[in-house]
């Protein structure tokens, strides 16, 4: 007899174990399988710095969290409703964020002494109380899985390394879903060592048929597709989305992409991706440094190329003077920051947006940058390529500011027609820009104040750039102290004139009144979902979520004077807040946390709940 | 590896001017700024020999790129009537491989010191030199931070007394020619810009030579280091201090050309070829185009060597595929592999799902 199925709105899955444990990979069938069937979903993948940290140990746990909905949604879950714990180290290390009688699924057999010794326990978790608040479905996941495979060839070792499929297999039961997907996608992965297809597969239905022959799970839940808009979709994770907008902006303006980059987390992911595609014309350079890696970017703009380089704050404190040189030369260069935690090396593979003031501020002189920061994973396809669209037609260095949670998280992504992308046109100098005097590299187009592109190649427009500064129109090397300044003023005008074609800034929730949440980076999830949860209360609360952060949106003045109070929330000490309270003069309010993690929606609900106090609500 | 004669190597991709436009002269290739080197400074004498030789490469004035990084040498590109980018210190090499990699069709020149290049730049000095770009470095060694008035540099000699070095300096000095060897160099050469008709004839060469072409020349900064190389470039001293390295010829040398530089064991030793002990037959000869390095480090290192004369010419020309063409073929074998790119098709990759 088939057992019941419970129809529920949502569902949050935290997969955890040993770093070589498969965690990523079933977090990734999952995700794609709900995404597949419509669910709306939102993922964190959260793990260890080192390849491989002494197994069972702490430091060596690697996590997965997905959330799934039939509603639309926009993070990743604060609290979950299962946690896989593939050892005690993952028990340990992730059971706090398990809601009261969430389903504990543990793998038994490693929770011999020694594991528990390693992950820190004296007595085990599973006897002593610590989990009875949970429904705890003890599962012998390592027997289970060599019981299945015994007929395979493998070694032990290798049966071993399929048990986090038949872990797979036993959500993908819980949650009524279709093995299909996964089936497919190993045939692909294995196709070339068909042993380890068969074997992932055996685990794979024997974790499924395990939970419907057993007694131990009683029901199964069904999450039903969400609405979306109409169009076709994909998941997609924020650097692929990342390298697709590069190679969009180099199709669509006909300038070739070259790509300098140095091996860095959480920014690797970008260069991978896009050394695969060659065949779109795109180069990868792997360089020897980061300054070398900007360096071909700023060599390749100048002879004609859609120059782009990407790391993350470290590599980008090395860039800083050669992006600097890009902005006094005044070429076209996308420059990519997936943020991580710092300072200096940080936490590289925990999230954080500290570097906006580094963006903003730290180069030498007066040094006026754009920046965009994408707000979600699929947000950034639309977001690197504004930030090529505005290189290009201003002839500056422009700072795309993402972060290691969007560039790693996933999410579905209705796919853009190429005719909803806006044009953008690379406009060499020709012949027609030599005249009586010779050419002249700092005459400017009086709406936008960009200087020529004149690339190398082109007769009659011979001339040199450089850093030193330059004087107006014949860009001779000047030491004049009037032009000096002049030249100052004009770089950071041509800078605040993006501003005239930002659109107008959307505002969600009330248009004026109580509390504005004002947001960037990858916040949006939290920010939005405290928000729509405040809305739905019926209290006077907003979000504005910007992505041009230099410049900001005309309009911005006029929304924060609309609200009581503007709440910024940011995983830093406050470095928006800093530039809105300076630029704006108003008494912005911070709420930060600097953790390496994302913030929690109900820790923001608590925070407007505070300030709404303070304005005598409640 | 296929051996390269310079003179008769056909350069494919830098496009010629066609029949019928008219010849340039020295004067097309100078910029209307004012050359703003110290009177007396050695930069002027290459500056000059460049603008010279320029006029025979047969390439178009709007397909040469002068780039340079920080210091007195670095400032020629603004006296180039030629494309030119005045970069950072140091960086000179990574912006030059970006512009030969955006466009394989330009002449790309990167002029450097010996502070730029290995110094500050040095880790980029040797990239660029195992990546074999077809560039061309012309590297002015004075053996001293000029620009910033007079600090010892990278190839200033062992207990060198200057303003940040009052009672010497500690380091062994970086022999250019050698590092460039172990990096992996395609064409290394030195020259001197007291010999204007030799620097032309190199410089012609390394632009010929299809890879990177590195050439040491040594230049005097007569305010800070006046004299440094005087043994190697004047009159007086010269042929008894230098031996000039010709293709196939043994390494002969002196005012009389009565002495020639012989193996002894794993050691170079001058020796006489005029009172009966020894022949020309006994010297070392020269051999620029052998693939194996080990007679250009011997020649290489003959400058570390005491009382040893030091080997003006081209030590190594090989030829090695370059990186721009290699990454042309990876673009075209991909092409070919799995069609151009459709970006139509590359957005809708993957596993999708439509919602009407």
């Amino acid at each position: 007899m088939r057992k019941p199925v419970e129809q529920i709105e949502e569902a949050t899955i935290l997969f955890a174990g040993d770093s070589g444990d498969g965690s990523q990979t079933i977090g990734t069938q999952m995700t794609e399988t709900s995404a597949l069937i419509g669910n709306d979903v939102a993922t964190l993948p959260d793990y260890p710095a080192e390849i491989r940290a002494p197994a069972g140990s702490l430091a060596g746990v690697s996590g997965f969290q997905l959330h799934f909905s039939s509603e639309q949604i926009h993070t990743p879950g604060d609290l979950c409703d299962v946690l896989v714990a593939m050892n005690p180290a993952a028990l340990k290390v992730h059971l706090h964020k398990l809601k009261p009688n969430g389903i504990l699924i543990v793998n038994v057999d490693n929770f011999a002494r020694r594991s528990l010794r390693l992950a820190g326990y004296e007595d085990n978790p599973l006897e002593d109380g610590t989990v009875a608040k949970y429904q705890v479905f003890s599962v012998e996941l390592t027997r289970l899985t060599r019981k299945a495979l015994e007929n395979t060839d493998l070694t032990t070792r290798e049966i071993d390394r399929c048990k986090n499929f038949f872990a797979l297999g036993m959500i993908l039961w819980l949650y009524n879903r279709s093995m299909e997907y996964t089936m497919k996608w190993v045939k692909t992965k294995f196709a070339t060592k068909p042993q380890y297809i068969e074997a992932n597969i055996l685990a794979l239905r024997a974790g499924n048929i395990y939970c419907e022959a057993t007694e131990q799970f009683a029901v199964s839940y069904d999450v039903k597709p969400a609405a979306f808009e109409p169009g076709t979709y994909r998941n997609i994770e924020g650097n692929m989305a990342t390298v697709l907008g590069l190679i969009a902006a180099s199709h669509q303006s006909g300038l070739p992409l070259v790509y300098g980059s140095y091996p860095i987390t959480p920014a690797s992911d970008i260069l991978h991706g896009l050394a695969q595609y060659r065949n779109f014309g795109v180069i990868t350079m792997q360089m020897e440094d980061e300054i070398a890696a900007v360096g071909v970017a700023i060599g390749a703009a100048f002879s004609g190329s859609l120059g782009v380089t990407g790391s993350s704050g470290p590599g980008l404190a090395l860039k800083s003077e050669a992006i600097n040189l890009a902005m006094i030369a005044e070429l076209p260069l996308v420059v990519c920051n997936i943020q991580r935690a710092g300072p200096s090396t940080g936490m590289p593979t925990k999230t954080e947006q500290s570097d906006l003031l580094q963006m903003f501020y730290g180069r030498n002189g007066e040094s006026p940058i754009p920046i965009v920061a994408p707000s979600r994973p699929f947000d950034c396809f639309e977001t690197v390529y504004e930030a090529c669209r505005i290189a290009v037609k201003y002839r500056t260095p422009v700072i795309f500011l993402s972060d290691l949670y969007i560039g790693m998280g996933a999410e579905p992504w209705r796919i853009p027609k190429l005719s909803e992308l806006p044009e953008i046109k690379a406009d060499f100098a020709g012949r027609e820009y030599a005249h009586g005097n010779g050419f002249e590299p700092y005459q400017r187009d009086p709406e936008t104040l960009a200087r020529p592109w004149a690339k190398p190649g082109t007769p009659e427009l011979e001339h040199r750039i450089g850093g030193l500064e330059k004087s107006d129109i014949t860009g001779h090397v000047s030491y004049d102290a009037e032009n000096h300044e002049k030249m100052v003023e004009i770089r950071a005008e041509k800078v605040a004139r993006i501003a005239n074609e930002i659109p107008p800034t959307e505002v969600f929730g009330a248009q004026e009144g109580d509390v504005l949440l004002l947001g960037w980076g990858g916040t949006y999830g939290a920010v939005r979902t405290a928000v729509e949860h405040c809305v739905e209360d019926g209290l006077s609360i907003a979000h504005v979520h910007l992505r041009h952060l230099n410049p900001f949106p005309n309009d911005l003045a006029d929304i924060l004077n609309r609200f009581k109070k503007v709440l910024i929330p940011e995983l830093n000490r406050g470095q928006l807040l800093k530039l809105v309270r300076s630029t704006y003069l108003i008494d912005a309010i911070g709420f930060n946390k600097v953790q390496g993690q994302p913030f929690h929606v109900y820790e923001l609900e608590s925070k407007i709940d505070e300030i709404l106090k303070e304005l005598g609500h409640f | 590896m296929k051996r390269e004669r310079t003179s008769r190597t056909k350069r494919s991709r830098t496009s010629r001017i066609p029949a019928g436009v008219p010849t340039l002269s020295k004067k097309d290739f100078e910029s209307d700024q004012d050359t703003r080197w110290c009177p007396g400074c050695g930069d002027y004498s290459i500056l000059a020999q460049t603008q010279r030789i320029m006029p025979e490469l047969g390439i178009p004035r709007e397909n040469i790129v002068f780039i340079s990084g920080i210091g007195c040498s670095s400032r020629f590109p603004y006296y180039m009537n030629t494309y030119g980018f005045h970069t950072i210190h140091g960086r000179a090499p990574t912006i030059a491989s970006g512009v030969k990699m955006a466009n394989p069709n330009l002449s790309v020149w990167v002029i450097t010191g010996d502070g730029d290049a290995l110094s500050i730049g040095g880790n980029h000095f040797i990239h660029m030199m195992r990546r074999n770009f077809d560039l061309n470095v012309l590297l002015f060694n004075n053996r001293i931070y000029g620009l910033t008035k007079g600090q010892y540099s990278p190839t200033s000699e062992q207990g060198k007394q200057t303003y940040s070095t009052p009672l010497g300096s500690l380091e062994t000095p970086f022999n250019p020619i050698s590092l460039a060897l172990a990096s992996g160099a395609t064409f290394v050469a030195r020259s001197l810009d007291r010999d204007p008709d030799h620097l032309r004839t190199v410089i012609k060469s390394a632009f010929e030579h299809k890879g990177t072409s590195f050439i040491e020349i040594y230049q005097n900064c007569n305010i800070y280091n006046d004299g440094t190389f005087f043994q190697y470039t004047e009159k007086e001293t010269k042929a008894d201090n230098t031996v000039f390295l010709e293709h196939s010829e043994p390494l002969v040398f002196g005012a009389e050309r009565n002495k020639g530089i012989r193996l002894n064991g794993f050691q170079p030793e001058v020796v006489e070829t005029t009172n009966g002990d020894y022949t020309t037959d006994d010297l070392i000869v020269h051999d620029q185009y052998t693939e194996d390095t080990t007679l250009a480090n011997f020649l290489a290192g003959m400058s570390d060597t005491p009382d040893m004369p030091h080997p003006i010419g081209i030590f190594r020309s090989v030829r090695h595929p370059c990186y721009e063409d290699a990454m042309t073929n990876q673009i075209h074998g991909a092409k070919e592999r799995v069609g151009d790119g459709d970006l139509e098709a590359l957005l809708n990759a993957g596993e999708t799902w439509t919602v009407s």
